[in-house]
C-alpha cells in the first residue's frame, strides 16, 4: 500500500542524506521525496511516499523515528489527509494545436506561465492522478520536458506536524 | 577560560572523565595531539593501527559501561577505524570517534587524506556530526557522549576540520552540564499496561521460556534479571552477547541458544508456549528459519530500542523501556499477583527441559590424543576459576569460548557477535586488561584470527598489558573450514593456511613469553605456568585438532528443532508432555 510520511527534522547539513541513506541500505521503496525548510527556519519538512506492507511501514517509521535529527513524524495515509503535487509540463505548440493545448490546460486547472512561438510552460497542482492524467491527455510527441515536485501533504482538520 | 579548538575537545575528554584515549596521530589531529600533550588527566593509548583503537576502546566500554573514546586522524586513519565502529555499532557499544578532517576550506577538494567520514560512517554510527564552527565544538562533544550512552547505545562520530583546533583561535569554553536535543528523547518506563498484560501471560504459562540478550548487560539489568527468573523458576536461555547476564552455573540456566546453542536451550525455545525476549533482537543466527521459530509461542519481547521489535518476529507484548526498570515493574507486579503459576505443568516443563539436558550435547572425545580445543576451555575456565574477561576473535574458537567457558558475571565475555570481526580479540583484552589492572584477562583466539591485528603485540609491551593469549591453532579457518564440510562436500576452498608464522618466535620478537603446546596432559599445566606470569603477556600456540567442529549446529535455513549434533539425541521429543 501507499503511504506518505511526513517528517519534521532538524534543518542541518547531511539530514537529507540520512534519510535518503536508510531507505536505500535496509531496501525500502522511496517513489518520491520532498524537502524543505518551514516557518521555522531550523526545521525541514520532508515529504516521501513510499509503498510497503503493513510489517514493513511500521520498521520504516520506527528507523526514521530512530534517526536523531527526526523530530516527528506522521504516516499521512492512516488519517484524512489532502495531498498535491506540483507539475511544470513543457510543451512544443503548433498553430493548429496551440487552442487545444490551452483548452486542456483550463480543463485542468492549469496556468500557462511561459509563452514562445513554439511552446507552452504550463503549472499544474493537484493530487498526483490528476497530473498522471493531464500528461496522458496530451499528445506523447508534442512533450518536451515534465518535471515534478513528488506529492506533499498534511491531514485535514486542526492538528498539526509541528514541535 | 579561553581555549583553542584542540584545547577544547581534550578538555571536554577530562570533563567527561575519561581515563584512556586510544589513537593514532597524524596530519588533520596535530593541533589535537599537541593539546594532548599539554596534560596528564587522559592517559593516550597509542595503537599500532587505527582498527586496533576502536576495537580496544569497545572492549574498554564492554567491560566498564563506561563509553570508549578513539583519536584518528583524517582519510586513511578515518577508514581503518571504520570496522571497528561497525563493530561497535552492531553489538550496540557506547563509543566516542574522533576523527581529523581535513580544513573546511579545502573540504570537497580531494585534499590529501580527504575522505568523506561522515558519508561513510553514515550508516554504521548511532549518529555522527562534522564540526563547521568553533562556536559548536563544545557543545558537539557533549551531544556526542549523550547520544552515544544514552537510550540504546551506540558510537558517535566527531568529524574535526582541523582549522577547527587551530592552536591560535581561542574562545571562552564552557561544557554544558546537561543537554536536551528536542529530536532525541529515548523511552525509559515502559508502558504499564502493556507489562500488566506480559506479568498475566506469563504466570499464565506452561512451557515458559526466558530468552535474554545483550541489553540485558548494555542495561546493567543482570541482577534484576536473575532476581526475575528465580522468582518464577522459569528456564533462561542467553544469546551469545547476553552470556553473563544471568549465572551460566546457576540451575535455571540451560545454555545459549541459536545456530551453536545448545540442544536444551533450542529444543526448549521449539515447543515453548511462552517467551519473554528481554533485550535480545531475535537474530538470524538465533532464529535460524524464521518461518519455524517458535511456532507454539506466545511472545513478549522487552527492548529499549522501538525498531528492535516485531523487526523479524511478530511479537505478541511488544514493551519498550529500559529493561532494569521494566524487569523491577514486573517482579512487583508478579508479587502482587493473584493468578497462579501452574506448578503441575512447569514441574513438568522442567522433565522435558532436564531430559533435553541430559542428551549432554557438548560432549565431546576426552580421549583424544590430539588436543581437543573445547578441552582447553574447559581447563582455561578451571585455572581461571571461572572469573577471568574473556575475550574472543570470531570463529570456531568463540563458538568454543562461549560454549564452555562459563560467564556468571555480567561484562567478562567480550566477542564481536553481531558484526563477527576477525582481529577483535586481542586488541579488546589491551583495552580489557587497561580498564580491569588486576583482573586475569584471556583473548581466546585462532591462528587466522589473531593475524588480523598481530601488529597489537606491540602495543602491549608498551603499556604493559599481560593478557594471555589461547591461541586455538588447527591450521585453518575453522568455521569456514567446517561450512565447507557440511555444505561444499569438504572442498576447502582457501581455508587452509600454508604458511603459519612460528608464533612462539613472534611473541618473543615482541618482548613476550611464547609457549607452543601439542599434548593434551601439557594443556593444564602450560595454562598454570602462564597464569602464573602476572606481569607477562604470554601467547600460548596451542595445536589443536584440526578436524574438529563446533556442535549442535543450526545449519542455514534450517529451524531450532532441526539441530545437528555431534551425537544423535537418545530423548525421543514428546510433545505430548504439555
Amino acid at each position: 500500500m501507499r503511504h506518505i510520511i511526513s517528517i519534521l527534522i532538524e534543518n542541518e547539513s547531511g539530514a537529507l542524506s540520512r534519510v535518503a541513506g536508510l531507505f536505500s541500505a535496509r531496501g525500502y521503496n522511496i517513489e518520491s521525496l520532498t524537502v524543505a525548510p518551514t516557518e521555522d527556519a531550523t526545521l525541514s519538512r520532508m515529504t516521501v511516499v513510499t509503498r510497503g506492507s503493513d510489517d514493513v511501514i511500521e520498521q520504516i517509521t520506527k528507523q526514521l523515528n530512530k534517526l536523531i535529527d527526526v523530530v516527528k513524524l506522521i504516516d499521512l495515509a492512516e488519517s484524512i489527509h489532502v495531498e498535491r503535487e506540483l507539475m511544470l509540463v513543457k510543451v512544443k505548440t503548433t498553430d493548429e494545436t496551440r487552442e487545444e493545448i490551452k483548452r486542456l490546460s483550463e480543463i485542468f486547472r492549469g496556468k500557462i506561465i511561459d509563452v514562445t512561438v513554439t511552446s507552452y510552460v504550463i503549472e499544474m497542482t493537484g493530487p498526483s492522478d490528476k497530473l498522471d492524467a493531464f500528461v496522458l491527455a496530451l499528445d506523447e510527441e508534442a512533450v518536451i520536458e515534465v518535471v515534478r515536485s513528488g506529492p506533499m501533504g498534511m491531514s485535514r482538520g486542526e492538528k498539526g506536524l509541528h514541535l | 577560560m579561553e581555549l583553542s579548538g584542540g584545547e577544547i575537545v581534550v578538555q571536554s575528554l577530562i570533563d567527561e572523565g575519561v581515563e584512556f584515549l586510544f589513537g593514532y596521530p597524524g596530519g588533520a589531529v596535530l593541533h589535537l595531539y599537541d593539546a594532548i600533550f599539554h596534560q596528564e588527566e587522559v592517559k593516550h593509548i597509542l595503537v599500532r593501527h587505527e582498527q586496533a583503537a576502536v576495537h580496544s576502546a569497545d572492549a574498554y566500554a564492554r567491560s566498564t559501561g563506561r563509553p570508549g573514546v578513539v583519536l584518528v586522524t583524517s582519510g586513511p586513519g578515518a577508514t581503518n577505524a571504520v570496522t571497528g565502529i561497525a563493530t561497535a555499532h552492531l553489538d550496540s557499544i557506547p563509543m566516542v570517534i574522533i576523527s581529523g578532517q581535513v580544513g573546511t576550506p579545502v573540504i570537497g577538494s580531494d585534499a590529501f587524506q580527504e575522505v568523506d567520514m561522515v558519508g561513510i560512517t553514515r550508516p554504521c554510527v548511532k549518529h555522527n556530526f562534522l564540526v563547521k564552527d568553533l562556536a559548536d565544538l563544545a557543545v558537539t562533544m557533549k551531544k556526542a557522549f549523550h547520544v552515544a550512552t544514552t537510550g540504546r547505545p551506540g558510537p558517535v562520530v566527531v568529524d574535526i576540520p582541523k582549522d577547527i583546533t587551530d592552536p591560535s583561535i581561542k574562545i571562552p569554553y564552557v561544557y554544558p552540564e546537561e543537554i536536551s536535543m528536542r529530536s532525541y528523547n529515548p523511552v525509559v518506563k515502559g508502558h504499564s499496561g502493556q507489562i500488566k498484560k506480559a506479568v498475566d501471560l506469563l504466570l499464565q504459562a506452561k512451557q515458559p521460556m526466558i530468552y535474554a540478550g545483550g541489553g540485558v548487560i548494555l542495561g546493567n539489568g543482570s541482577d534484576e534479571l536473575t532476581a526475575f527468573a528465580r522468582l518464577l523458576n522459569y528456564p533462561v536461555t542467553n544469546t551469545l552477547m547476553g552470556l553473563g547476564g544471568y549465572p551460566a552455573t546457576d540451575k535455571q540456566f540451560i545454555g545459549m541458544l541459536g545456530m551453536h546453542g545448545t540442544y536444551e536451550a533450542n529444543m526448549g525455545m521449539h515447543e515453548s508456549d511462552v517467551i519473554i525476549a528481554i533485550g535480545a533482537r531475535f537474530d538470524d543466527r538465533v532464529t535460524g528459519k524464521l518461518d519455524e521459530f517458535c511456532p507454539y509461542a506466545k511472545i513478549i519481547h522487552i527492548d529499549i530500542d522501538p525498531s528492535s521489535i516485531s523487526k523479524t518476529v511478530k511479537v505478541d507484548v511488544p514493551i519498550v523501556g529500559e529493561v532494569t526498570t521494566v524487569l523491577k515493574e514486573m517482579i512487583s507486579l508478579i508479587n502482587a499477583s493473584n493468578i497462579e503459576i501452574d506448578q503441575k505443568a512447569l514441574t513438568e516443563w522442567w522433565s522435558q527441559v532436564n531430559k533435553w539436558r541430559d542428551v549432554n550435547c557438548l560432549e565431546y572425545n576426552r580421549e583424544s590424543k590430539v588436543i581437543k580445543p573445547q578441552y582447553v576451555i574447559e581447563q582455561l575456565y578451571q585455572v581461571t576459576n571461572g572469573d577471568a574477561f574473556v575475550t574472543s576473535d570470531v570463529g570456531q574458537h568463540q563458538m568454543f569460548a562461549s560454549q564452555y567457558y562459563h560467564f556468571d558475571k555480567p561484562r567478562r565475555w567480550i566477542n564481536s557477535g553481531g558484526l563477527g570481526t576477525m582481529g577483535f580479540g586481542l586488541p579488546a583484552a589491551i583495552g580489557v586488561k587497561l580498564a580491569h589492572p588486576d583482573a586475569e584477562v584471556a583473548c581466546v583466539t585462532g591462528e587466522a584470527s589473531i593475524q588480523m591485528c598481530i601488529q597489537e603485540l606491540a602495543t602491549a609491551t608498551q603499556y604493559s598489558t599481560p593478557v594471555k593469549v589461547i591461541n586455538l591453532n588447527n591450521q585453518y579457518m575453522g568455521m569456514v573450514r567446517q561450512w565447507q564440510e557440511f555444505s561444499y562436500e569438504s572442498r576447502y576452498s582457501q581455508s587452509y593456511m600454508d604458511t603459519i608464522p612460528d608464533f612462539v618466535k613472534l611473541a618473543e620478537a615482541y618482548g613476550h613469553v611464547g609457549m607452543r603446546i601439542d599434548k593434551p596432559e601439557d594443556v593444564r599445566p602450560a595454562l598454570e605456568e602462564a597464569f602464573a606470569m602476572k606481569d607477562r603477556l604470554v601467547f600460548m600456540d596451542i595445536m589443536t585438532d584440526r578436524t574438529e567442529n563446533v556442535y549442535p549446529m543450526i545449519e542455514a535455513g534450517k529451524a531450532h528443532h532441526e539441530m545437528k549434533l555431534r551425537v544423535a539425541p537418545g530423548t525421543p521429543i514428546n510433545r505430548e508432555l504439555a
